[in-house]
């Protein structure tokens, strides 16, 4: 449904999307993920048709974006990261407003405006100036707007920020329900959201493709891997060089907030290979020294852990 | 066409549940309003000592009031356009909806053509109103209709150079006050240069003159139609909105 070739973008000399491609399928929610700056929204303008590639093509149901924008227009509905309301207006009014510019013919619009504002819960506010909303009920107007017309994609980017946790749970069930008769992208932070929404994940960072996976491959992965966080008294340097040398330790670093809480007492922690298990020679070695071995305790990898090791310049695999 | 006229109901609705719409044109109405007793009054003075001296013939309120008045009005015009424009794209652009705009399955005329007509409206009402002054004149007097129609023709024509300009440069920047204070320069320069022209050399002069918005009006003023000028504000009128299509369309321009 959407391919993606090749896409970069520079915003001048800066490169924020870098030779990315991939595809989705029909019925497929695809989960958009990086860190800030990572180029989630840029590459979701330029499948809009909101602004062009510096190169590569995008096709949504067989139509080239660059070439063809009104076709794909008229398929994707967007929810961009600000969602594009106008202060002035009634909900009502604004949802009869792109309702009609999406094309819904006129003796459906009020129909389709009572549709999408069930799906949102928001039929209370309906006669509400939207200035006056709370942060999360603009976000569900913004997203309301975006399912006008039932389009067969949707775009949705940073769809659950600023909505409260009942509502998060719910807007993650509306897109889940979309998959099947729809084609989703949806960019985010969250991972949680990621795993319970998506059936497939993209990681770009830097304007780079990362990962591309299912949710439990990616965690499968990467879960092998284990860290240990000890705490130590001893003289630091000697310490980390020794905790280095035993076999299967791949890194050794000291616990950021818990350096130097005492004179000689610090916090490491030891990544290791996947499937090994070198507590016994960590705390052999640490005793063997003289040094006190004073916690140590094992922490398996988090999909935030797996999602820091994979955009930040630590080489995974 | 419909697509058009959505763009055209929802801006107008703007402009209208914003205080812009009201501020514009109560202001051009103190305006032209003051200008119009003023006017008044000293033709009336005027006519009142003629009869006083019998020189049988009654003054003309077309020369000596209403040519005046509609002079004046057209360079009132020029100060109150960048107040209407300077919404029209500044404001998406600033509000992230222009995203929304961008991305529905509108053509970038449709977009140009529906804010145009928007703001053209606002002009309409805000010009139209001041129909009621020469209202009045009819009610007292009895002045000639032709030259009146001719000249709100003009200023309909002149309007329509102005709004398309006002709409190109709101188009450039997200900033209202930036458009604003842009239009404003521009209608100040095809103003002045109107004047400048008696300075410039022949064939400068010349085009100086032509550029000039006002010198235009002019003849519609005196109520003399001449199809020149109607090209002329025609072709400024397209001519800007293309550069307004150049505008949006340039962000779509791959970089
Ligand atoms: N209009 C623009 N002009 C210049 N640079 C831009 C523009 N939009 C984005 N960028 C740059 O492109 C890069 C990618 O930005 P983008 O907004 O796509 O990131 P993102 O992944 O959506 O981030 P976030 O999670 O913060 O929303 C950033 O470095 C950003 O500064
Ligand atoms: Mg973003």
């Amino acid at each position: 449904m959407i391919e993606v070739q090749g896409l970069t973008k520079y915003y001048g000399n800066v490169r924020a999307v870098d030779d990315i491609s991939f595809t989705v399928e029909k019925g497929e929610i695809l989960g958009f993920l990086g860190p800030n700056a990572a180029g989630k929204t840029t590459t979701m303008r330029i499948i809009t048709g909101y602004m062009p590639a510096s190169a590569g093509t995008v096709r949504v149901a067989g139509f080239d974006v660059f070439t063809n924008d009104l076709e794909v227009k008229k398929r994707i509905g967007y929810l961009p990261e600000n969602p594009p309301l106008y202060m002035d207006m009634q909900v009502i009014e604004y949802l009869r407003f792109v309702a009609a510019i999406k094309g819904v013919n006129r003796k459906s619009i009020e129909s389709e405006v009572k549709r999408v504002a069930d799906k949102l819960s928001i039929s209370t506010v309906l006669f509400k100036q939207i200035s006056t909303l709370s942060k999360g009920y603009k976000q569900r107007v913004g997203f309301a707007q975006a399912i006008l017309n039932d389009p067969p994609v949707l775009l949705l980017d940073e769809p659950t920020i600023g909505l409260d946790p009942k509502q998060i749970i719910e807007v993650r069930e509306l897109i889940r329900s979309f998959s099947h008769d729809h084609t989703v992208i949806l960019s985010t932070h969250i991972l949680p959201e990621v795993s319970m929404t998506c059936n497939r994940v993209i990681i770009i960072n830097e304007g780079k493709l990362v990962a591309v996976d299912t949710p439990e491959n990616l965690t499968a992965r990467l879960k092998g891997s284990e860290s240990i966080h000890m705490e130590v008294e001893g003289p630091v340097d000697d310490i980390m060089n020794t905790l280095k040398q035993i076999p299967n330790v791949t890194a050794v670093s000291v616990a950021p907030a818990r350096a130097a809480k005492k004179a000689n007492i610090s916090g490491y922690i030891i990544e290791t290979d996947v499937g090994s298990d070198v507590r016994k020679d960590l705390s052999h070695s640490i005793v063997t020294k003289g040094w006190g071995l004073l916690e140590m305790k094992t922490e398996s990898l988090s999909l935030e852990d797996i999602f820091l090791k994979l955009t930040t310049k630590e080489e995974v695999n | 066409m419909r697509n058009i006229l959505s763009i055209f109901k929802r801006d107008l609705k703007g402009y209208f549940n914003s205080p812009i719409a009201y501020v514009v044109i109560g202001l051009f109405l103190i305006v032209t309003g003051i200008f119009f007793y003023l006017l008044l009054s000293s033709f009336l003075q005027y006519s009142y000592a003629a009869m006083m001296q019998r020189q049988g013939v009654p003054l003309n309120v077309n020369l000596m009031m209403i040519r005046p008045f509609l002079l004046n009005m057209s360079v009132i015009i020029l100060f109150m356009i960048p107040i209407i424009t300077m919404r029209s794209f500044s404001e998406e652009k600033k509000n992230g909806t222009i995203e929304l705009l961008l991305t529905a399955p509108l053509t970038n005329w449709q977009i140009i053509i529906g804010k145009f007509l928007a703001t053209y409206l606002l002009y309409l009402v805000m010009t139209g109103i001041t129909v009621l002054f020469m209202a009045l004149l009819f009610i007292w007097g009895d002045p000639e209709l032709a030259p009146i129609l001719i000249g709100y023709f003009g200023i309909l024509l002149m309007g329509a150079a102005l709004i398309a300009a006002g709409n190109f440069i709101s188009s450039l920047t997200e900033n209202q006050i930036v458009a604003a204070v842009g239009t404003f320069g521009l209608t100040m320069v095809l103003w002045i240069i109107g004047f400048a022209s008696d300075f410039a050399g022949k064939i400068v002069g010349a085009i100086l003159e032509y550029l000039s918005i006002v010198a235009h009006f002019e003849d519609f003023s005196k109520g003399v139609f001449d199809t020149s000028h109607l090209v002329f504000y025609l072709s400024m009128t397209f001519f800007m909105l293309f550069l307004t299509y150049q505008s949006v369309e340039s962000s779509k321009w791959r970089a």
